[in-house]
């Protein structure tokens, strides 16, 4: 049995959509006033995970328990006491944000003033317009609105802000804290790993429906072992080889990706001049070379190859 | 801001019958097509249709002999038409453009020719009227003695006939219109999907579209009926409870076959194209502008079983006819049963996401 205290606890998770495995055994539990996220690429597996814990899809196989209770069989009272916020939903473009938020109110029988919702997420200025006036991070913020309605217990997040600019991000991302702020547990998917190292306390890696890594982002960052990433491109000669790369001073491992080398470092300091030094005795001219802090990112290509998102 | 308000306010069923009025009534094309649109139908139908002291008929006569003053002297005391006398060319031109029904020649004393396309039944009828007159003046006696009456009723104009077939096709298409479009759209935003997963009683969702289509039926009857008694004196003979009774039967069969219709659909272009499916043929065979008696026997059974034939027909009998509910019983019966397996089938069919 789970420990009674996780508000989300999901075990051996399997999902398939025709001949498509979305889920393949995925494991997580969040912790009490946690904010936990579910990082991934695209059809990775992450909608179809959430919407399995909204009780919105029945799973294939797998244990989930919610807030101590299971789908199927507390649905009634789960649903009063979860926020939830879908991918892409569009709200009636002809009613108000009031009155949207009024109608949401109306399903549950606790939670704050809509007024106060509406001060929650900062649309007072926007109570009376109609949705279909609304800016992208103004409808997120009336979604977010609708998933605190209820005064939930636990929020799900699916991808709160996807195709938001920057500004209109930050703000959501105050909004998301202010309700962890509070005490209470969220499950969030995202493929921003800026997001998930913003906001989640904990972070799954998740490819191909299954969690490849756990860990706060600190941590996952951690596992490799380097602090900073180091891309080059030569142009003289195609070949360097990665052996020689990999024996240089700082260097904890090399790739070659696209005629384009990755190196993961410890002490960029040390291995620059070393590095130049070793080219330089290859014969090879050096036409870029870029470095960054590593990141979930660099976590992510570690572990698959790929980019989180790959465009 | 918003505010709370009363307690009955905050109910969700009230909160949800509020978002189908303020999704109806803020978007003006549907105002229009649902409460305007059928006035305008009826005024023009009224119009085009209004019965008018027939027109006289135009005809020519053509001759210089003698005896064609006598001739035109006999057709011009016939008030059904109108002659001229024209000479050979202007007239063939005449008959043929239309302009005259009928071209009477004098040939000589005793001695006439009609021209005339046995084409057009016009011009038939005003064969009949012409050799009539023509045969009388040349000194034919009626075999028969014959005597007319003349009727002239409230409830025997086609506006009489056309007004409850209009208000039936209305009850369709408001019901199958209301409803097919804001579900498909619903789903398509995946809003409905949203709305599940809250607490939300799926039945008061439901329930929220027929108690406002009750609310608009109101006004919609009232409306087209009202507009039908005081421009064009449509009499309502039957009771008006049984009237009432009749349109909120069929407005809830045709609610229940909107909401079956948008069961599965995921695009509106979907709904719509099977909306025109299914009303199409209603259109056409269900008697709204014309009797369905004129089509075959052989597919009568069909016609008969279809939902707003019997709605048209019951509509009828409780205006023009003023029956009791006792006869309406078959109507009633396909009615009710299109109901019943309408909301059934679409119950078990019907997908939230």
């Amino acid at each position: 049995m789970p420990p009674p205290s996780s508000p989300l606890f999901v075990r051996n998770l399997r999902k398939v959509y025709g001949d498509v495995l979305a889920v393949d055994g995925l494991d997580l539990e969040v912790l009490p006033g946690e904010c936990f996220g579910l990082l991934g690429p695209n059809g990775a597996g992450k909608t179809t995970t959430i919407e399995i814990c909204e009780g919105l899809t029945p799973p294939d196989a797998g244990e989930v328990v919610v807030l101590g209770r299971r789908w199927g069989r507390d649905d009634a009272q789960l649903r009063e006491l979860l926020g939830i916020s879908l991918q892409e939903t569009q709200f009636s473009e002809k009613l108000t944000v009031g009155e949207t938020i009024q109608l949401f109110r109306s399903f549950y029988r606790k939670g704050p003033h809509p007024d106060r919702v509406i001060e929650m997420v900062q649309l007072q200025e926007k109570a009376g317009a109609r949705v279909g006036q609304l800016s992208g991070g103004q409808k997120q913020r009336l979604a977010l609105a609708c998933a605190l309605v209820g005064d939930p217990q636990l929020l799900f997040l699916d991808e709160p802000t996807t195709g938001l600019d920057p500004q209109s991000r930050r703000q959501l991302w105050d909004l998301i804290e202010q309700f962890r702020s509070g005490g209470r547990s969220i499950l969030l998917t995202t493929h921003y790993m800026e997001e998930a190292e913003h906001l989640c306390d904990r972070v799954a890696i998740v490819d191909h429906g299954r969690v490849i890594a756990l860990g706060t982002p600190r941590e996952l960052v951690a596992s490799l072992r380097a602090e900073h990433v180091l891309e080059f491109a030569v142009s003289d000669t195609d070949q360097v080889d990665e052996r020689t790369l990999a024996a240089l001073e700082g260097v904890c491992s090399a790739t070659r990706r696209d005629g384009s080398y990755r190196l993961q470092v410890e002490e960029l300091h040390r291995t620059v001049p070393a590095l130049v030094a070793e080219l330089r005795r290859q014969g090879a001219q050096l036409s870029e070379l870029r470095t960054h802090s590593a990141s979930l990112e660099d976590v992510f290509v570690t572990l698959t190859g790929r980019h989180l998102r790959d465009e | 801001m918003t505010s709370s308000g009363p307690g009955w306010y905050r109910h969700p069923l009230v909160q949800l019958t509020l978002v189908r009025y303020r999704e109806f009534f803020r978007e003006p094309e549907a105002v229009f097509w649902v409460f305007i649109f059928p006035i305008l139908l009826t005024a023009g139908l009224g119009i085009a249709f209004r019965r008018t002291a027939p027109e006289r008929t135009p005809i020519a006569v053509v001759g210089s002999t003698p005896g064609t003053g006598e001739l035109l002297q006999a057709l011009r005391q016939d008030s059904s038409l109108k002659v001229q006398a024209l000479d050979d060319s202007a007239a063939t031109d005449s008959v043929r453009t239309g302009r005259v029904a009928l071209v009477v020649r004098s040939l000589g004393p005793g001695m006439v020719q009609y021209e005339y396309d046995s084409e057009r039944p016009e011009s038939r009828t005003t064969r009949l009227a012409v050799d009539e007159a023509v045969q009388r003046a040349g000194g034919q006696r009626q075999a028969v003695r014959v005597s007319e009456r003349k009727i002239s009723e409230r409830g025997s104009r086609y506006v009489d006939f056309v007004v409850p077939g209009l208000l039936g096709m209305n009850l369709m298409g408001s019901g199958i219109w209301g409803l097919g479009f804001a579900i498909v759209d619903a789903r398509r935003k995946r809003l409905l999907k949203r709305l599940v997963a809250t607490p939300m009683s799926r039945v008061q969702y439901l329930t929220s579209f027929v108690l406002s289509r009750l609310t608009l039926l109101i006004i919609e009857v009232v409306l087209l009926l009202g507009f039908a008694v005081v421009a064009f004196n449509v009499p309502i003979r039957g009771s008006l409870l049984l009237l009432v009774m009749v349109c909120v039967l069929s407005s809830l069969a045709f609610t229940a076959l909107g909401l079956l219709i948008a069961s599965r659909a995921k695009t509106v272009e979907g709904v719509s194209g099977l909306m025109n499916l299914v009303m199409l043929p209603m259109w056409i065979f269900s008697g709204v502008f014309f009797s369905a008696s004129r089509f075959p026997d052989a597919i009568q059974p069909l016609i008969q079983v279809l939902p707003l034939t019997a709605v048209v027909d019951a509509l009828r009998a409780t205006m023009l006819q003023g029956v009791g509910p006792g006869r309406l019983l078959p109507e009633l019966a396909i009615i009710s049963g299109w109901l019943a397996v309408s909301f059934l089938l679409s119950l078990k069919l019907f997908r939230w996401r």
